[in-house]
């Protein structure tokens, strides 16, 4: 079995290469209680730097979509202290400088491009800060639709900003305000409030664990 | 049709957007293809006056990067502020050791110098020329008594000036050439108060009230700006009892003249102009 040498917290390990740092974690005994979540690359949790032997970057990813390789020193940052103020989205609107009024460090902003190159979505994370200094909501919300919240690039941020908070409200503010309504949701609620799918759920939660598994594995899937 | 590379800066995507919509009308009738400039950064607002903390002119200088990715040497701004951070910082790195440094922070890309940033004023002044500008024009204005409004960052400091420190006429040029009339405004280099607006209203109060009255003596219709701060300024900050004068950029004037139809124009300058004095 190949194997390299990665350093978790600074000691040593040798783990099967082809492990993923999350994998390689707890190959060497780690106990992932915090920063691990969905294992998939959705969650956001399994934030982690690295630098790699005789390079003097510092690499930032996702523990379990990254790699590990030989002569890496790695940290995790299960958790990113960052400011979120109060706000009630019915109070607030999709304009100009809301953005900017909960979130004056925004306008701290150097244009140093620290964060797009932390982030592992591979995000324009600097221009979604200059969408939100210019009030361009609809354009933060573009940019930022991939964000997994791991918060590298405001660990990174010399600025300080917040930015997955700013990003959530400029979503929030363009889900609620400015993208046009989908009326087929309305029309769904409805009809599951009518009880067109009872009898369905109630067939289900009668089955028993063997019939309930053939009836996922016999499921149609949609191509 | 000559390109033109262009950097709004914030205020003018939000706030002070008459201001683009107009002058980017105008400047097709002038026969201009104005490109923004893709992916541009806020210049940074108030230039660094920092010699040591080359970060707080790595903004700036992105932004003049960009511009030399789209082939072009020179860049347009409208905004005062802008102006004033842009040009002072394109000055800043042509200092080869401060370039030296900036590009290697931005590696793998690199900023060569070199790129001029003109402001809208200038461009009419050296380029369209007060005679083409003025031969462009599509509706009077029947001598709309305008206080042309300098403000600092135009004029200060003077090494990046667009137009005479002490004796500006650029702006009451245009004005003429587009039939208005520039009336006397001694207070016109006068500072707004600028960023007190935040901290110390009553300061930013003291001197629009002041200014407001020197445009109103002069016998001003309509106070004409490029600066955002400015404009909100004097709108929002008037103290009681002094003219409510209009406060338009300089780009709405220009696309009234122009005869653009666009609602950019505003309702304002359509105001003004129905209620001007003929003749
Ligand atoms: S934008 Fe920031 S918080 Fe969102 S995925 Fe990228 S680095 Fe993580
Ligand atoms: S890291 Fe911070 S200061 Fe640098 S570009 Fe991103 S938001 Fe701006
Ligand atoms: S554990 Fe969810 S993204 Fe890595």
């Amino acid at each position: 079995m190949d194997e390299v040498t990665v350093f978790i917290m600074g000691k040593g390990y040798r783990v099967p290469a082809g492990l993923t740092i999350m994998k390689a974690m707890e190959y060497a005994g780690y106990r992932l209680t915090r920063g691990c979540g969905c294992r998939g690359g959705y969650c956001g949790a399994c934030a982690t730097v690295y630098r790699l032997r005789g390079d003097y970057k510092l690499y930032a990813d996702l523990a379990c979509q990254t790699t590990v390789q030989d002569g890496m020193y790695i940290a995790q940052l299960p958790f990113t202290p960052a400011e979120r103020p109060a706000y009630r989205l019915e109070e607030l609107r999709a304009e100009g400088q809301t953005l900017l009024s909960l979130f004056p460090e925004l306008a701290r902003c150097v244009a140093c491009n620290t964060c797009t190159k932390a982030c592992p979505q591979k995000l324009e994370v600097m221009d979604a800060v200059q969408a939100s200094l210019r009030g361009d909501i609809p354009g933060v919300a573009e940019l930022t639709f991939d964000c997994v919240s791991c918060g590298l690039c405001t660990m990174r941020c010399p600025a300080e900003i917040s930015h997955h908070h700013v990003w959530q409200l400029a979503r929030r503010l363009n889900g609620a305000y400015l993208t046009p309504r989908a009326p087929h949701v309305a029309q769904r609620v409805a009809e599951v409030e009518g009880g067109k799918f009872r009898a369905e759920l109630d067939r289900l939660m009668a089955m028993g664990k063997e019939e309930l598994v053939a009836a996922y594995k016999a499921r149609d899937i949609e191509p | 049709m000559k390109t033109l590379a262009y950097f709004p800066g914030c205020a003018l995507k939000d706030q002070a957007r008459a201001d683009e919509n107009g002058t980017l009308a105008a400047l097709a009738r002038l026969g201009y293809e104005v490109r923004e400039i893709p992916r541009w950064n806020c210049c940074g607002t108030v230039y660094s006056l920092a010699q040591d903390d080359l970060m707080r002119h790595v903004g700036p200088v992105r932004n003049l990067l960009r511009v030399q990715g789209m082939g072009e040497g020179r860049v347009l701004t409208l905004c005062a502020m802008c102006y004033g951070t842009l040009s002072r910082s394109a000055r800043f790195v042509e200092d080869p050791e401060r370039l030296r440094r900036i590009n290697a922070f931005l590696a793998p890309d690199a900023y060569n110098g070199g790129v001029e940033v003109v402001h809208l004023l200038t461009l009419l002044r050296d380029e369209v020329g007060y005679e083409r500008l003025a031969a462009q024009v599509k509706r009077e204005l029947n001598g709309l008594k305008v206080a042309a409004y300098y403000g600092c960052v135009l004029l200060r400091p003077r090494e990046y000036a667009v137009d005479d420190p002490d004796g500006p006429t650029v702006m009451e040029r245009v004005v003429e050439a587009l039939g208005g009339g520039a009336v006397p405004f001694p207070e016109r280099m006068e500072c707004c108060g600028a960023y007190l607006t935040v901290t110390q209203k009553g300061v930013v109060e003291g001197r629009v009230g002041r200014l407001l009255r020197s445009a109103r003596a002069g016998g001003a219709d309509v106070v004409v700006t490029t600066c955002p701060l400015c404009q909100f300024n004097l709108e929002e900050r008037r103290p009681a009892g002094a003219p409510a004068l209009p406060v338009l950029y300089l780009g709405q004037l220009l696309a009234w003249a122009l005869g653009a139809d666009e609602p950019a124009v505003g309702a304002a300058i359509t105001g003004i102009s129905s209620g001007v004095r003929h003749g």
